[in-house]
């Protein structure tokens, strides 16, 4: 049994009780994945598992077994670098105190896939048509599942909306 | 939370065969079973991961569509015949809680979620008779905003959260069990009990019983539907009141249909009455309300709730008006 | 405050009366006011990439040997006495290290308040902690336990039995408002103030309002929650803390445990988020002595429900306003009273009437306060304390008022706005808060607004349109202390034990110090985040920019004597006094006379020095009491309402703010968006919800405290007035409260505009919009 977190292979955690949250951050040091509440309340503690945005705090380590977490350590191509979804997180001052960040920026990167596919959400007009226009509301519904409490939405949506309107990332 | 063995079935078979053994509890996507467990309300000896069956959505013969439990709420939200089919369900899914937790829940377990009564979640600290038969229910003459104004009991007020199955209860859907004795299917409508003297007894699963699948039936009022969930934060939060209603207008006059409310009861509520009274007439803002208002009539309230009475009439009169286009 | 203080302050303020305005500090405006390189442009944060990456490390993550983890066992009774504790099957549980209790616990004193007098002070719950076996308030600490994992810590606290003898306890705002007390003052003020006579104004008034508007209780509930990890060397102690009072902190902790405050150590460089509850409370304490007890390090990170009982929240608020108004508009009488809880153990003042006696120009005032006592959590400063609730009672009641007269909203507040402190006379330092609403309207297109409510509609969607004014006092704390260090390259270090929650802290103030000393940005560090760096402030009341800004400036004059001494008379410099000197393109040069320049890099190099050191202390904040001092904001709201369900949905925000200069536009803006955010909260969802039967708070998950999703959160639009205040450091105030501020009114008083509904109670949740 064993996880893969950002390429790496690991082995899982002897007790199930072990969240992947703590696994990540207790045992293996990788603390860029935040706890905000542990109750899956606040989306501090977003992955990436297997392409799909998960919260760590409320998956059992062992369930990920032989799955690929994606981390936000993992996901520039290079340790010194940015994605550039974490560049325009900085351009548009899409954060304040910093915590509930790589939080959205996970929820964010998977996010914009399932946008791109076409997905509807809650705010979609028309469901058979899938999302058409109204990109913000899009994406505050859609990113409604990460709190910020400093207030950085607006900066946040404006990163997001650039990164669908430019480059794919 | 208490330790426990966890183990992970291949098909439906093992899965049975692992829960026979003990005290055990499927495991979904665990966003329900994971909180409750780290709260000390359940306490599991072993979890039965059900998570990774090979689940699908198919077609049934008859049109129709059954969807394995094991499936997640968002694969269901955006599957294009929920969608052209069904789409109170798929609204429905789509205002449950976040993105993250609709990728990790299953159907099975999105039926099986529990209430979110803070006196039940205050273990330490509250009574409630659905944690702790007989100790008493806090929520009564406590906070229940969020409680329930059908079919609640002196012994509990609570309601069940779900979105998904509001929707569920008015398309009529069957669930399939898989149990120790054989196969059975359960109408949703039937599957969650009202409190009565035993709120800890919430469904009629009997023990190590497995959700398979839910069914559905094709029909046009389920193509002509709409959900609507009103709530005290404009998203990730649990419904006040939510309505599911699908309509079928023939030659002016209502030939079929279906309304159920959430955040009511016990049970995602299916609006009976109101139904029959719709049923023949012709579809105008006047009757809509009328029914509505016959719905409400058995409604009961507590000092925190009562405003759902007013606000339920008046959510359901205006979604079967946005279905027939005539004026909320 | 004291009797005393409130003397001393008045006395102080009397005998300032006849000094000069230039006489005091800030007098001859900050002439960075004027010769601004970086300040005021666009900066992105210096720590973005950090945090962007995960790699900005948090209190909780500190990692340590052998470190042992922390659970809370909470009372579940209000008042009385455990008289049964049964610790037996979590001591023996797996992986658990320690189980404390009151039986076991070290003698620890009671920690000291918080107090705007004593900066080595952070403490908010004035008890006894864990020293007996008395119960002051619903959810106190029983026993921690220590275990190798949280599972095991998590696990063996829920196998503690306790028994209570219960007591009768006092949980009822309503009945407890019988033996409400009338403090002396709040904060630094009279609390009590008559001018001229309030109820005859009212009788013989034009037109009048009256009415009562309540504000339920409020948690920070910052997305990082409180914690720390905490480790014993000997009699030296290690505190990684999520702190907004480093010193305090330190200071504290060395009270508490009997020790020298240089025997405390505390670090946070990063905090996730603060606005108020980011202070002492009980779990730093009980994780430092559980450590002592135990021997080891211990994380104490507390989960949410820990986080209620432990950490407190804003108070609720009765409030009455009563205005009373000549046909023109003029105010004749302003009333503002009311009720909050405030426990004798609380060091907090909710002082929402402090705005009522400067914002308007009334013939007559009538405002006091009371404060309740209840057997609760203290209660304790939140974002913008007393102006968040302050404002929704004052500024919905004159919305009410410019409804009765049929007058434009902002043209009432237009004919009230004084030209100085409408009580004490004194001038304003800088005030233009009609200007920052007509830019605001401007924008806004506040002419498009329909005067008569439920005049738009759109569907079932009732539109309206609304306006109010915030406000928030200008503060500079004393002591606030910054070395800077200039190396033999040219490059400026600054360090403080100052605070980062997000609000851009280092940013700006490499700013500044690159443009004080004539640098560019890339020649400045900034380092803060602990008590090994010069004594800091707390980061609260909006004044740490400006304290930082009144270190630094301090900083920089002795920086200019140590440069002229250093480069003695061998240059061209000789014999120029401090007075006559400017920094300038990396070095010193004589005003007026640009030939006369020395470089730093020079000036080290000759006097073989690598390095030089100074220090720079904000000095005591007279302008404050020379000068009537706020910050002011006009808010604007759009909204819809919906006719069938109650909900609002707020379309559209703008802000524009009377705050001096701004020195950094894309912080800044941030930081008024984040406040306005939260004003989002407190007007449409934010309710902690207290049991009033036990004294419980039962909104103990994130999931059940509503704060604002992205969802409900428009675009906002922030503008400026942008006007320097010749009497701070840098021509600027704070903005880090203004931001919420104005907010609940204006979007309650948009919401009546939409419906002709006037709710005075927060949250306006849609069940209040249901019936009319
Ligand atoms: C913060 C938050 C907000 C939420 N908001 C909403 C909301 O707005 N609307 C809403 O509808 N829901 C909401 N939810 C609840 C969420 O929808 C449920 O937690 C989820 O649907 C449960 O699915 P799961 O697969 O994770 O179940 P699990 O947690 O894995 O299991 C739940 C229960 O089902 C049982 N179970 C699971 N699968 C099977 C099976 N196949 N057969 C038999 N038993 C089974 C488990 O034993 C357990 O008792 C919210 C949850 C959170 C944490
Ligand atoms: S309403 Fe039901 S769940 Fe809530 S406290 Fe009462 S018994 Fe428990
Ligand atoms: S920490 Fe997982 S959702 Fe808050
Ligand atoms: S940046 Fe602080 S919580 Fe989002």
């Amino acid at each position: 049994m064993a996880i893969v977190i950002n390429g790496t292979n690991y082995p899982l955690p002897d007790d199930p009780r072990v969240s992947l949250l703590d696994f990540l951050r207790e045992r293996l040091g990788l603390t860029g994945t935040k706890l905000g509440c542990n109750q899956g309340g606040c989306g501090a503690c977003t992955v990436i598992l297997d392409g799909t945005r998960v919260l760590s705090c409320l998956t059992l380590a062992v369930q990920a077994d032989g799955r690929d977490v994606l981390t936000i350590e993992g996901l520039a191509s290079d340790q010194s670098g940015l994605h550039p979804l974490q560049q325009a997180f900085i351009d548009h001052d899409g954060l304040q105190c910093g915590y509930c960040t790589p939080g959205q920026i996970c929820s964010a990167v998977a996010m914009i896939g399932e946008l791109r596919r076409g997905d509807p959400s809650y705010v979609t007009a028309d469901l058979v048509e899938g999302p058409k226009g109204g990109l913000r509301q899009e994406i505050r519904e859609r990113m409604s599942g990460n709190l910020c409490r400093c207030g950085a939405h607006n900066g946040i949506v404006a990163a997001i909306e650039q990164m669908l309107n430019g480059e794919a990332p | 939370m208490r330790s426990f063995d966890y183990r992970r079935a291949a098909d439906r078979t093992e899965a049975l065969s692992i829960a026979g053994e003990g005290r055990a509890r499927y495991l979904g996507g665990g966003t329900n079973l994971v909180d409750l467990m780290r709260q000390n309300i359940e306490a599991p000896a072993a979890l039965v991961d059900v998570s990774r069956l090979p689940d699908s959505i198919e077609e049934t013969p008859t049109g129709g569509l059954i969807i394995g439990a094991a499936v997640s709420n968002s694969v269901v939200a955006v599957h294009p015949a929920v969608r052209t089919q069904y789409p109170m369900l798929s609204r429905a899914l789509l205002a449950g809680a976040s993105a993250q937790i609709r990728n990790m829940a299953t159907i099975g377990g999105n039926i099986l979620q529990r209430t979110r009564c803070a006196y039940f979640y205050d273990v330490a600290g509250s009574r409630c008779n659905k944690r702790e038969p007989g100790a008493g229910c806090d929520a009564i003459d406590g906070h229940n905003r969020y409680h329930a104004i059908f079919g609640a009991s002196e012994r509990c007020i609570a309601t069940h959260p779900s979105d998904m199955c509001v929707a569920l209860a008015a398309l009529d859907a069957t669930v399939h069990l898989l149990g120790p004795g054989g196969e059975r299917e359960v109408r949703l409508l039937d599957f969650h009990r009202l409190p009565g003297e035993h709120p800890e007894i919430e469904t009629v699963l009997r023990p190590g019983e497995l959700i398979t699948a839910i069914e559905l039936d094709p029909s046009a009022a389920a193509a002509n539907s709409r959900y609507r969930k009103v709530r005290d934060r404009s998203s990730y939060a649990f419904a006040l009141v939510s309505v599911a209603a699908g309509l079928e207008v023939v030659g002016g006059r209502i030939e079929d249909v279906r309304i159920a409310l959430g955040g009511v009861a016990a049970k995602p509520w299916r609006a009976v009455r109101a139904e029959g009274l719709l049923r023949g007439q012709a579809p105008t803002r006047a009757r809509f309300l009328e029914a509505a208002d016959a719905e409400l009539a058995a409604a009961k309230s507590f000092h925190g709730n009562a405003f759902k009475v007013e606000l339920a009439k008046r959510t359901v009169a205006a979604v079967l008006g946005e279905l027939t286009g005539a004026d909320a | 405050m004291s009797k005393l203080q409130n003397a001393i302050v008045g006395g102080v303020r009397t005998a300032m009366g006849y000094v000069p305005g230039n006489w005091l500090p800030g007098g001859t405006p900050d002439p960075l006011i004027e010769r601004r390189v970086t300040l005021g442009t666009q900066q992105s944060r210096v720590d973005g990439p950090d945090k962007v990456r995960g790699a900005a490390h948090f209190a909780a993550e500190v990692p340590m040997e052998g470190l042992l983890y922390a659970a809370c066992v909470h009372s579940t009774i209000p008042r009385g006495r455990i008289t049964e504790l049964d610790v037996a099957a979590a001591e023996t549980a797996p992986g658990v290290a320690l189980v404390m209790t009151h039986r076991n616990a070290p003698k620890m004193a009671v920690p000291p308040p918080i107090g705007l007098t004593n900066l080595k002070a952070a403490g908010n719950n004035i008890l006894p902690v864990m020293q007996d076996a008395e119960i002051r308030w619903n959810g106190q600490t029983v026993a921690v336990v220590l275990a190798e994992t949280q599972e095991q810590a998590d696990l063996a606290a829920s196998l503690i039995k306790v028994g209570y003898e219960a007591a009768v306890a006092r949980t009822r705002f309503e009945k407890a408002k019988a033996d409400a007390r009338t403090p002396d003052s709040l904060m630094i003020e009279k609390n009590r103030l008559k001018k001229g006579d309030v109820a005859v104004a009212l009788q013989a008034a034009a037109r009048s309002v009256d009415a009562i508007y309540r504000t339920p209780w409020h948690n920070h509930t910052p997305i990082e929650p409180n914690a720390a990890t905490i480790a014993w060397k000997g009699d030296r102690l290690t505190v990684h803390d999520a702190t907004q009072m480093l010193n305090g902190t330190a200071g504290s902790l060395a009270k508490v445990f009997g020790i020298k405050e240089s025997q405390v150590y505390v670090s946070s460089p990063f905090v996730g988020g603060g606005f108020g509850g980011k202070a002492l409370w009980d779990h730093q304490i009980l994780g430092a002595a559980a450590a002592k007890l135990a021997g080891r390090p211990v994380r104490i990170a507390l989960s949410r429900a820990s986080m209620v009982r432990l950490i407190g929240g804003r108070s609720p608020t009765e409030q009455r306003v009563a205005l009373a108004a000549a046909a023109d508009g003029r105010l004749k009488g302003l009333l503002h009273h009311g009720f909050s809880v405030k426990p004798p153990h609380s060091a907090c003042d909710e002082a929402f009437t402090l705005t009522s006696r400067s914002l308007y120009a009334s013939e007559s005032f009538d405002v006091v306060q009371h404060t309740i006592d209840l057997d609760v959590l203290a209660n304790t400063f939140m974002r913008a304390p007393g102006e968040a609730p302050g404002t929704f009672a004052l500024e919905s009641a004159m919305d009410e008022l410019a409804h009765e007269l049929g007058m434009d909203p902002i043209e009432l507040r237009r004919r009230n706005v004084p030209d100085r402190n409408p009580v004490s006379g004194a001038p304003h330092s800088q005030s233009d808060v009609m200007l920052a609403y007509d830019l605001g309207a401007k924008r806004f297109g506040w002419d498009r607004r329909a005067a008569a409510p439920r005049s738009r509609r759109e569907g079932e969607w009732l539109i309206g349109m609304g306006c109010a004014t915030g406000s928030f006092p200008y503060a500079r704390m004393p002591g606030m202390t910054v070395r800077i260090t200039l190396d033999g390259s040219g490059h400026a270090t600054v360090s403080s034990a100052a605070h980062e929650m997000g609000m851009g802290t280092a940013t700006v103030q490499r700013q500044h110090t690159a443009d004080r000393l004539g640098l560019p940005l890339e020649s400045v560090t900034v380092t803060i985040g602990d008590t090994s760096l010069p004594f800091g402030s707390f980061a609260g009341g909006s004044s740490q920019t400006a304290s930082l800004g009144a270190a630094i400036n301090a900083a920089s004059g002795k920086l200019a004597v140590e440069l002229l001494r250093l480069a003695g008379n061998d240059t061209p410099l000789a014999g120029l006094r401090p007075a006559e000197i400017e920094f300038v393109n990396g070095g010193l040069r004589k005003i007026g006379e640009p030939s006369r320049y020395e470089s730093f890099v020079s000036i080290l190099k000759r006097a073989a020095r690598d390095q030089i050191s100074v220090t720079g202390v904000s000095s005591a904040p007279l302008e404050m009491l020379k000068f009537s001092m706020h910050s002011r904001s006009a808010i604007f709201c759009e909204l819809l309402v919906s006719d069938v369900t109650g909900e609002v949905r707020v379309d559209r925000l703008v802000g524009c703010f009377d705050c001096g200069r701004i020195l950094n536009p894309k912080t800044a803006a941030s930081q008024f968006r984040g406040g306005m955010i939260m004003g989002i909260g407190m007007a449409l969802t934010e309710e902690a919800l207290f049991d009033e039967r036990t004294g419980r708070v039962m909104s103990a998950s994130i999931a059940d405290y509503h704060v604002p999703a992205h969802l409900d959160v428009p675009d906002i639009d922030i503008l400026w007035t942008d006007i320097p205040d010749p009497r701070t450091p840098m021509g600027a105030r704070g903005i880090g409260e203004i931001g919420i501020t104005g907010v609940a009114a204006a979007i309650a008083n948009a919401a009546f505009n939409a419906t002709g509904k006037r709710v005075r109670e927060l949250p306006l949740t849609p069940d209040k919009f249901l019936f009319a």
